[in-house]
């Protein structure tokens, strides 16, 4: 988008033969994308409603532990 | 190349959350701490005044289920701690990947400016528009028996701002690629921020009122804490913006010679509109 608004005079020539590459591919992230989206999104689970409106585990005790940090990164906590 | 950004952006986001552990421990504990002060002394029959459905000393000792199974010292500490940072790995985690697909498809030369734009628009749309509609609360405030249905309210309005955000950014793609003349850049991102504005605001307009704040909970106690927490936040994001780029140019651009020069990226046409 806003290759248009830089002044040419302000953008360096493309040097020749840079290894830099212009986008990574999708086919790429995307393996990647999946795999640690699920995990990552599970870590959230757990820091942000385990044990609040779902229970996986059980028992009061993780969510007395992250308690605080439940409220603070604004989870509904109980 | 994937699995190196993955694990820079996890590491910057494991500094992300002990920072906001450091913000939250200093301006976040305090108002946390004087909140079940209050919640205490409601159970006891005294002070918060009865929520508005009546039931206030049930909601009022039931919300106060904690007989030291964990100790307060462990949630300030350790608790607030591991919580920032499994919070800040998980996020630094997704941000990678956000960051990888945006490099070079949104119009922002290289990946400092790519994950500062990133982590912008990351913080508005998970961070800032759900906690204006739904704002967090400190202990004391909130019907335990509705929690179920809060936090389905809250993962809904994170889950239409995200999306909300990835439909704006394809309309500016979409622009930027047809107006590649004068301003077309700006044009579409003044767009971009239009269509998101426009699909948050009709979401947070029609989304139901939650509103579970005792009549006599403190005004100041209650903005204290919602400011501790949006900056708690903030800072994730801030870290995870201005700390992912420069890591991540050492992934993309292994070459030390050519890291001072400047991008490439923004002086070729292909970089936006057309490709991906």
């Amino acid at each position: 988008m806003a290759e248009s608004v830089v002044p040419p005079s302000v953008v360096p020539a493309p040097s020749v033969g840079g290894a830099r590459p212009l986008q990574l591919p999708l086919r790429e992230i995307v393996p990647w994308a999946v795999l640690t989206g699920v995990l990552m999104l599970l870590v959230i689970y757990f820091v942000g409603s385990e044990e609040g409106a779902f229970s996986m585990v059980g028992g009061t005790w993780i969510h007395e532990f992250v308690h605080d940090g439940r409220h603070l990164l604004g989870f509904p906590c109980h | 190349m994937m699995r190196r950004l993955l694990v820079f952006g996890m590491l910057v986001g494991l500094l992300a959350g002990l920072v906001a552990f450091g913000f939250a421990s200093i301006a976040g504990e305090p108002q946390v701490d004087a909140a079940i002060a209050l919640e205490e002394a409601a159970a006891q029959g005294e002070a918060v005044a009865p929520h508005s459905h009546g039931e206030d000393e049930a909601a009022a000792t039931h919300s106060h289920e904690e007989p030291a199974e964990v100790s307060r010292s462990t949630q300030k500490g350790i608790g607030l701690a591991v919580a920032t940072g499994l919070y800040g790995v998980a996020m630094g985690g997704l941000f990678a990947i956000a960051c990888a697909v945006a490099y070079g498809r949104i119009g922002v030369p290289g990946m400092r400016a790519t994950a500062a734009t990133v982590a912008l628009v990351g913080f508005i749309a998970v961070a800032l528009v759900p906690f204006l509609k739904y704002p967090a609360n400190p202990p004391a405030v909130g019907n335990p028996d509705t929690i179920d249905r809060r936090t389905g309210l809250y993962v809904v309005m994170v889950l239409v701002s995200v999306l909300a955000a990835l439909i704006a950014a394809q309309v500016g793609r979409v622009l930027a690629g047809r107006s590649a003349g004068r301003g077309g850049g700006w044009n579409a991102w003044l767009a971009s921020a239009g269509a998101f504005t426009v699909l948050v605001t009709v979401a947070a307009v029609l989304l139901p009122v939650v509103n579970e704040v005792p009549v006599s909970f403190p005004a100041e106690l209650l903005w204290r804490f919602r400011l501790s927490s949006l900056g708690t936040q903030a800072l994730v994001w801030v870290v995870l913006g201005l700390g992912f780029g420069p890591l991540a140019e050492r992934v993309l651009n292994p070459s030390p010679a050519r890291r001072t020069t400047a991008l490439p990226v923004s002086a070729s046409p292909a970089s936006s509109g057309t490709a991906g």
